[in-house]
């Protein structure tokens, strides 16, 4: 019981990050229908403007407590922001309107850029921090087995609900937030309306990558160790989330990294480690089989 | 309103067709049959549930409740309610769509031999034996490209043969898809709107190779917005207002039928006559 | 644009630039001699980057704002040119690859190249089946590579089966994998097809990484067989009953590679000529039209599903006799040499080369994995300039080297069809 509380926080913060990537698939899905392949590769820059951040803050002695990781996730949500956008303006956006693949090929073009970039410039071996929010609260004692909820699944999970609904806000109440539904429903209709839909769907890739910054910088609080290509696993476990929950849905994709979450935690848990990735794809398949449209997704009618 | 006795001559049958989406219902309890060797108009105001019943009876929406059977002389009817979209087509119902659904990138002639396909497929002996030089599959093939020469030619599409479907003019696709539809050698022809988006020469066209296609043995079930072309050459006509049968009887009959006027003049409706009063 | 406004813009754009690699570029995050991570900065690289980028923004701006004065639409004498070269295209590759191992100066190396490319022609011709007739997006396809390899290997390990037994079981046994996959998930459609191609693809990987006592796991398989010249082995005994015994030739370690080079030749050959016969017949010419419009097929009876099962099928066949290869050539096999980025690389072969383009796919099978080849010597740098030639070539070209469709039939002469009207499928 108590190891299965452990396992449900386990999952829970972990589902949170995958939530938050999923969330930024999910919305350039909904506004142009492209599998953004590069996304998780966003996230893993994410994870490293907040590593050198983080470094940068040391170095100059500053390093304090919850004002410096505030600090470390604005810097990293603005600057993965920035490469969310330029990735947008230079691989995608000339392919507007064109065919189906090749925005997917040049987003796994970039995804490869992205990738031996930070291999290149930050070298291939695993970056390791130390721990910097140690400790945590006892939540049950089962003979010598403590239940610990640490502070800083505590912070990703106060993060993120923050930050989504931040976000919910942004998307329901904000003309931004309309103009990205609208060029949603029909992009045409929406430019004839005076919207500027270039803009709109750049600034969808900012907070898509501003959204991945966060997850990557969590990341990195969390597991204290990143790589060139954590973003490679991650992206397709969040875009397996995305799909699960319903692709275009933003409830989904929460829902839909909460469940991989906690389905790769709680398999690792009681059956193997090793299958674990196994076990989450495995779901996303009998998922898609006998929900085709995804958990909370819009079943389409078939028009003819 | 008579409602359809069961009849010898008839090919399709429509009995107590209902159609719920959710909580709506598309179509209620419509029951007709279409005689074989006629043309059989379906018509009604928009939202009538028009297409909702072409789309049962050619097999892409399954039917809440009632029976769709064709009947092929010599042979058992066949439940078309109950059969796999594709079964549909091979139990000798084709279709065109509403909006062209031609394979754009494909010449017209391509498109006429992918109709040919299921017979096609049984002459290669299912795709193995063709790989291989096997099957008596150049024969069949010339066969089938005659056959497609034959409705390019009752089309008027002869010179476009080589021409890719999508860069015909609209009235040239229209056509290409009765053309192929027909090259699937059809006892049953369902035509959603053929007329819809042709100039009246083009109108004109159409009911001349509809009522040719009759000629030939096909019957013909058609939805349409042209009630010239519909008064024209159905010989039945079958008038649906709110999911419901409100008519079914000659064009002549129909046209008198006090029913039918209020459907299309919205008479009746009281909602209306309220907003009129006040 | 006027000069001072490309002067603004390529400012902004060094501007970005330095955004972007001010951190990631400029401070280079090491191992410190305590242990723990330091920082070294290298401002000079930094400007570097943003240099480049202005010059090139502003080469671009003025270029591009003066080609924009000349542009045309119709075909240039350029473009017709190169149409009249593309009919010779084809013949002349044919001709080059069925000499190769005779040219002057290619030596071991450059055939081990060649064999390379061929067999990421064949994969790109076996994929083309799934993505560019049928339509349907498929970023698993390794999965089947790596069952025809692992069929061989563990074929030959277990039963001692010789290679020329093991390459059709290899095949067969891909295909049905191919079926077994396809058949519950062919009738998802787009995106959500590609993303249960790609699970598949990682869970194949991850079995074969796991399962240490069949696989050997990360260690993978060594000591697979090489093959023999039908039951002839090549080796250096120069005995009656070797290749080089029996044709009386002076034992070389070159033979093999030679003929391994044929035999993958052949092999890509094959899949070739089985697809061009079946884009001719009817089944081929159901694939299209299923990547055209599902739904008008659906409505002229076209059995939707063993449709897509048999081009998903067929594709994994040339994808699990590429991988019977792989392992035989190789003769060591691990899960490593598996990943989605060799998914990727295939796709995009496929679309760079122009969806159901044979001569396209070769072409860019060619152009990818030759010039990757060839800058080996630029190391981890490579793979960074793999990634943007990617996306320049998209973006340049948006469908790919070859972008029209060939009719398969025609009463007068058959004529290239405009990429613009091809579909590209939903599935």
């Amino acid at each position: 019981m108590a190891y299965a509380m452990q396992q449900l926080i386990n999952g829970i913060s972990l589902g949170m990050i995958y939530g938050l990537i999923a969330v930024g698939y999910t919305m350039v899905y909904g506004i142009i229908g492209m599998i953004n392949f590069a996304h998780g590769d966003v996230f893993m820059i994410g994870a490293f403007i907040a590593l050198i951040t983080l470094l940068l803050l040391q170095m100059g002695g500053l390093m304090d407590g919850p004002a410096a990781i505030l600090l470390v996730l604005l810097v990293s949500m603005v600057i993965t922001a920035l490469y969310g956008w330029s990735v947008e303006r230079v691989a995608y956006r000339p392919l507007r309107g064109s065919f189906r693949l090749a925005p997917l090929i040049s987003a796994i073009g970039i995804s490869i850029v992205l990738q031996n970039y930070v291999q290149v410039s930050q070298g291939a071996r695993p970056k390791p921090i130390e721990n910097l929010l140690p400790g945590g609260i006892e939540v049950m004692r089962d003979g010598p087995f403590v239940v610990q909820f640490s502070y800083i699944q505590m912070l990703i999970i106060a993060l993120t609900l923050g930050v989504l609904a931040a976000f919910t806000l942004l998307v329901t109440r904000t003309p931004l937030g309309r103009a990205m539904r609208a060029c949603e429903q029909d992009r045409k209709m929406a430019s004839l309306l005076g919207i500027d839909t270039d803009r709109t769907i750049s600034l969808t890739f900012v907070i898509g990558a501003a959204l991945a910054a966060v997850a990557g910088s969590m990341y990195l609080l969390r597991y204290g160790v990143i790589d060139f290509y954590i973003g490679f696993l991650a992206g397709v476990k969040a875009f397996t989330a995305a799909v699960l929950g319903g692709i275009g849905s933003l409830p989904g994709a929460v829902l839909g990294g909460l469940l991989i979450g906690l389905i790769e935690t709680f398999w690792s848990a009681y059956f193997s480690v090793q299958y674990k990735d196994v076990a989450a794809f495995s779901i996303l398949v009998l998922t898609l089989i006998f929900l085709p449209t995804g958990l909370l997704g819009r079943q389409e009618v078939e028009k003819v | 309103m008579s409602g359809h006795r069961p009849h010898r001559d008839m090919i399709l049958e429509v009995a107590g067709l209902t159609m719920r989406f959710g909580g709506l219902t598309a179509v209620s309890q419509v029951s007709f049959a279409a005689t074989r060797g006629e043309i059989t108009a379906v018509i009604g105001p928009n939202g009538a549930g028009k297409t909702t019943l072409f789309n049962c009876i050619t097999g892409f929406y399954r039917p809440t409740g009632g029976a769709i059977r064709l009947h092929r002389p010599g042979e058992l009817p066949v439940d078309l309610h109950a059969l796999p979209g594709h079964r549909i087509a091979q139990a000798g119902v084709a279709r065109t769509f509403q909006n062209i659904r031609l394979f754009p990138g494909m010449t017209a002639l391509e498109n006429l031999l992918v109709a040919q396909h299921n017979k096609l497929m049984k002459s290669t002996g299912f795709g193995l034996g063709a790989v291989l030089g096997l099957s008596g599959y150049p024969r069949a093939e010339r066969e089938a490209v005659e056959l497609a020469k034959r409705w390019l030619s009752a089309t008027n599409l002869m010179e476009r043969a080589d021409d890719p479907a999508g860069a015909l003019p609209y009235g040239a696709q229209r056509r290409l898809e009765i053309a192929r539809a027909m090259c699937t050698e059809p006892s049953l022809l369902c035509l959603d709107e053929p007329a819809a988006g042709l100039n009246p020469r083009e109108s004109d066209e159409l009911s001349r190779l509809l009522l040719d296609i009759r000629g030939q043995g096909t019957s013909l079930l058609l939805i349409e917005h042209d009630m010239g072309v519909v008064m024209r050459i159905s010989d039945k006509v079958v008038v649906l207002d709110h999911g419901k049968l409100i008519a079914d009887g000659s064009p002549a009959a129909v046209r008198a039928d006090p029913k039918v006027i209020a459907a299309y003049l919205g008479e009746g409706d009281e909602d209306e006559e309220a907003e009129v009063v006040a | 644009m006027t000069p001072a406004q490309a002067l603004r813009d390529a400012a902004l754009a060094a501007a970005v630039a330095f955004g972007l690699f001010a951190m990631l570029v400029g401070l280079r995050t090491d191992i410190g001699p305590a242990g723990g991570l330091i920082l070294r900065s290298r401002w000079a690289e930094v400007a570097l980057l943003c240099g480049i980028v202005f010059a090139g923004r502003l080469a671009i701006t003025l270029w591009a704002g003066r080609r924009a004065l000349r542009a045309t639409t119709g075909p240039t004498p350029f473009t017709l040119a190169l149409q009249r070269l593309g009919r010779f295209v084809a013949p002349v590759l044919l001709a080059l690859a069925l000499l190769l191992p005779a040219l002057p100066g290619i030596g071991r190396y450059e055939l081990d190249i060649g064999i390379l490319v061929l067999t990421y022609v064949m994969l790109g011709w076996g994929l083309n089946i799934v993505v560019g007739l049928a339509g349907l997006l498929d970023l698993g396809y390794v999965a089947f590579y790596a069952i025809g390899a692992y069929s061989y290997a563990l074929l030959a390990q277990y039963f001692g089966l010789s290679f020329w037994i093991c390459l059709p079981l290899a095949g067969i046994l891909a295909a049905f994998w191919g079926v077994l996959l396809g058949f519950p998930v062919l009738r998802l459609r787009g995106d959500y097809l590609a993303i249960v191609t790609l699970a598949f693809g990682e869970i194949i990987r991850v079995v074969l990484l796991n399962w240490t006592e069949l696989t050997g796991g990360p260690n993978g398989i060594s000591g697979i067989p090489r093959p023999s010249f039908f039951g002839l082995p090549f080796n250096m005994s120069g005995d009656p009953d070797s290749f080089a015994g029996f044709f009386g030739l002076e034992p070389s370690p070159s033979h093999r590679i030679i003929f391994l080079y044929y035999l993958i030749f052949g092999l890509a050959l094959l899949t070739n000529w089985v697809t061009i016969r079946l884009r001719r017949q009817p089944l081929g010419r159901a694939w299209e039209a299923l990547r055209e419009d599902e739904i008008a097929c659906r409505a002229l009876g076209i059995n939707i599903t063993t449709t897509k099962l048999t081009a998903f099928a067929l594709g994994a066949m040339f994808g699990g006799f590429a991988g019977a290869f792989f392992a035989t050539r190789q003769a060591f096999i691990s899960p490593e040499s598996f990943t989605f980025i060799e998914s990727a690389i295939i796709l995009a072969i496929v679309v760079l080369g122009g969806l159901g383009s044979q001569v396209g796919v070769a072409i860019a099978a060619l152009v990818m994995i030759g010039g990757f080849e060839v800058f080996r010597g630029l190391d981890e740098w490579r793979m960074l300039v793999f990634g943007g030639a990617m996306v320049v070539i998209m973006v340049l070209r948006p469908r790919g080297l070859v972008g029209t469709r060939t009719p398969s039939i025609a009463l007068g002469r058959k004529r290239a069809i405009s990429g613009d009207l091809v579909g590209e499928g939903h599935g």
